[in-house]
């Protein structure tokens, strides 16, 4: 079947839509091989928003826990400081080729919507993105930088206002006007063909790891650490890797306040399956699946599902996934910040945090590799009144 | 002959909608009967979802007024139940693929048809996809509706073929709500949905007033109103059943 990983994945959207993901399939399928787009991609990723990225050894890091060697894969170090330009870099360029003029996209952080606001601004594109209204709080920065890049942000008030609302209002936005809109989605997730195209976008993180550690060390991780949200940077991180059995791939979920809460959006932990957003996958829900209000400090990992891909590698066991509470990504947030000198999104704190749990517990000639997924400039006011300082912008 | 399929014997099919649920399921029992006796041919009946991603604004806030009063799907269940003692109008639950998804396709589908559901509208479940519901659906006797829209264009006459119950058939582009004006060339698209299919055609989608109604049920076998009906629950509350009659008498009355 289309789009399947194991059961999961498909295409669960209005008819209305049916012929915009099949075109888009279609255009993908031509221009993935096509060497005239390639070379254009990696000239952008390139020379636009520097690939690649440094894989740097965590030296101090590695000293102070005691345990495996962690190198640390720079996502943050990319023009607009997240790994979500790699994506946007390739679905812009797509969405020119097949002569759309328009994206919209959904954001939680606001990585991916500064992302796409960045790539439209390029490439002369019209953008418009959605964000809970909520996040626009969380996440002002952001927001404004998305406006000054000349994108239109539309706060979404619906439902809990956050990630799963912008992913709807997206997706409503895009029944209305198809001819001229890519839908510019963020993450591994939604209807085939989005999370194959997202996925391969963002394969090159590991690509590089493997390359990289191959001249580093000469040899293969023994474990690779991304958050999951949705899972791009993660599926990103693990792709290269998932023929390789001995390295272990590792998604750090966003476990809010606790598992136990009912503040957590830790879908692998507290999810059950369902259809929702275009696929079928986990997700957060109640007995009559009602899609679940989910918490977590991080916006970008605020969201009730997981990419289909994701939910495919847990049912076979390739990959686990592991609950990260807001007081451990904070902990972590703080530790890299101190340790490293590298502020991490707090997205990908809840990856550094799992580290800092794993590494103890190897030996020292194992190979730990995070991915450090987005700076985290956008998180000091948050984490500041987190901590109890009111901290100003 | 379905049941469904029976309700366009009696001339143009007007076919309202109601959230279930929208303030309490005793006000949705109270519009059901007023829709039945005003002369609707067929009763959409919405199972509230957290999350609609076809609906407008209006729908929306619905589907979460009916959730924060504390309705599910087992008191939809009774509420059919309670309806099909006196109410003898087609109804077909229209809800997403997760509420029947997570209920479990076999036991949703088994009170469907105990309860007396004709048919079932699942806006998020395309013709690819179909094949998730559709042999549960057929071994219990409901129909699963088709649904195609303006951007169908060859995806027509595949839709059509397979169908069953009545095509509903999306009057224009975005989500549901009110359009002062229906653009689409959708003569065409009926002209091929009846090469294709004898199954009835129904056209929903931004249709308020009963003019609207007449021009597209006089381009197909009937119109759907859905927005415009809730509306009136957001107006009126408890109440709305008496002005959501008098809406569907009015609608009806177009159509003869």
């Amino acid at each position: 079947m289309a789009g399947r990983f194991g059961i999961h994945g498909g295409q669960y959207i209005p008819e209305t839509l049916m012929n915009a993901v099949i075109e888009l399939e279609q255009a993908y399928n031509h221009y993935k091989d096509d060497p005239e787009f390639n070379r254009e991609l990696t000239y952008l990723l390139n020379e636009y928003a520097g690939r690649p990225s440094r894989l740097y050894f965590a030296e101090k890091m590695t000293r102070d826990l005691g345990g495996a060697r962690i190198y640390l894969k720079r996502e943050d170090l990319n023009h607009t400081g997240a790994h979500k330009i790699n994506n946007v870099l390739g679905q812009a360029l797509l969405a020119r080729k097949m002569g759309k003029t328009r994206l919209i996209a959904e954001t939680g952080a606001g990585q991916h919507g500064v992302a796409t606001a960045t790539a439209a601004a390029l490439m002369g594109m019209e953008c418009v993105v959605f964000m809970g209204e909520e996040d626009t709080r969380r996440q002002a920065l952001n927001v404004y930088r998305m406006r000054l890049l000349g994108a239109e942000v539309i706060p979404v008030t619906t439902g809990t206002a956050t990630l799963k609302d912008a992913v709807s209002e997206a997706m409503r936005e895009w029944t209305r006007r198809i001819a001229d809109t890519h839908y510019c989605l963020g993450s591994v997730m939604g209807p085939h063909p989005f999370p194959t195209i997202v996925r391969d976008f963002q394969a090159v993180i590991s690509k590089e790891i493997k390359s990289q550690l191959a001249k580093l060390e000469g040899r293969l991780p023994d474990a690779v650490l991304a958050c999951v949200g949705g899972g791009s940077n993660a599926i990103g991180s693990f792709y290269h890797f998932i023929e390789d059995k001995s390295v272990r791939l590792i998604g750090c979920e966003a476990a809010g306040r606790g598992v136990d809460s009912f503040e957590t959006a830790a879908t692998i932990a507290t999810g059950r399956l369902g259809i929702f957003h275009g696929m079928k996958s986990y997700f957060c829900q109640d007995e009559f699946g009602q899609i679940a209000p989910v918490y977590s400090i991080s916006a970008g990992l605020d969201y009730p599902g997981i990419g289909p891909e994701h939910a495919w590698l847990h049912d076979t066991g390739r990959a686990e996934y592991v609950p990260v509470t807001d007081e451990e990504a904070v902990n972590a947030f703080e530790y890299l910040a101190r340790t490293e000198g590298i502020i991490p999104a707090i997205e990908s704190a809840h990856a550094v945090a799992h580290a800092m749990r794993l590494a103890p517990e190897m030996d020292r000639d194992k190979i730990i590799v995070i991915t450090i997924s987005g700076r985290g400039d956008k998180d000091c006011a948050a984490i500041a009144r987190y901590r109890g300082e009111d901290l100003h912008e | 002959m379905s049941n469904t399929a029976r309700a366009f014997q009696n001339g143009k099919a007007f076919i309202p909608f109601v959230t279930c649920g929208d303030p309490d399921l005793e006000t949705t029992a109270r519009a059901v009967r007023a829709c039945a006796n005003a002369g609707a041919d067929l009763i959409e009946l919405g199972i509230p979802f957290s999350d609609p991603t076809a609906e407008g604004p209006v729908i929306q806030s619905a589907n979460l007024r009916a959730l924060r009063g504390g309705v599910t799907t087992d008191k939809i269940f009774q509420l059919v139940r309670e309806l099909r003692r006196d109410v003898t109008v087609p109804l077909v639950f229209m809800t997403y693929a997760n509420v029947v998804f997570s209920y479990g396709a076999q036991r949703f589908m088994a009170a469907c048809r105990e309860t007396g559901i004709d048919g079932l509208i699942l806006p998020d479940l395309p013709f690819e996809e179909k094949g998730e519901f559709a042999p549960v659906c057929r071994e219990y006797g409901v129909d699963l509706i088709s649904l195609i829209a303006p951007t169908s264009e060859n995806r027509v006459a595949m839709i059509a073929r397979e169908a069953e119950g009545f095509i509903y058939l999306v009057s224009s582009l975005g989500v549901t709500g009110m359009r002062s004006q229906i653009t689409t060339d959708l003569a065409s698209i009926v002209k091929v949905i009846r090469e294709n299919t004898r199954v009835p055609c129904a056209i929903g989608f931004g249709i308020s007033t009963p003019e609207q109604a007449r021009s597209m049920a006089a381009l197909s076998d009937g119109a759907i109103v859905g927005s415009a009906l809730v509306r009136l629950f957001e107006q009126y509350g408890a109440d709305a059943p008496k002005y959501v009659g008098e809406a569907v008498k009015a609608m009806k009355d177009a159509l003869r």
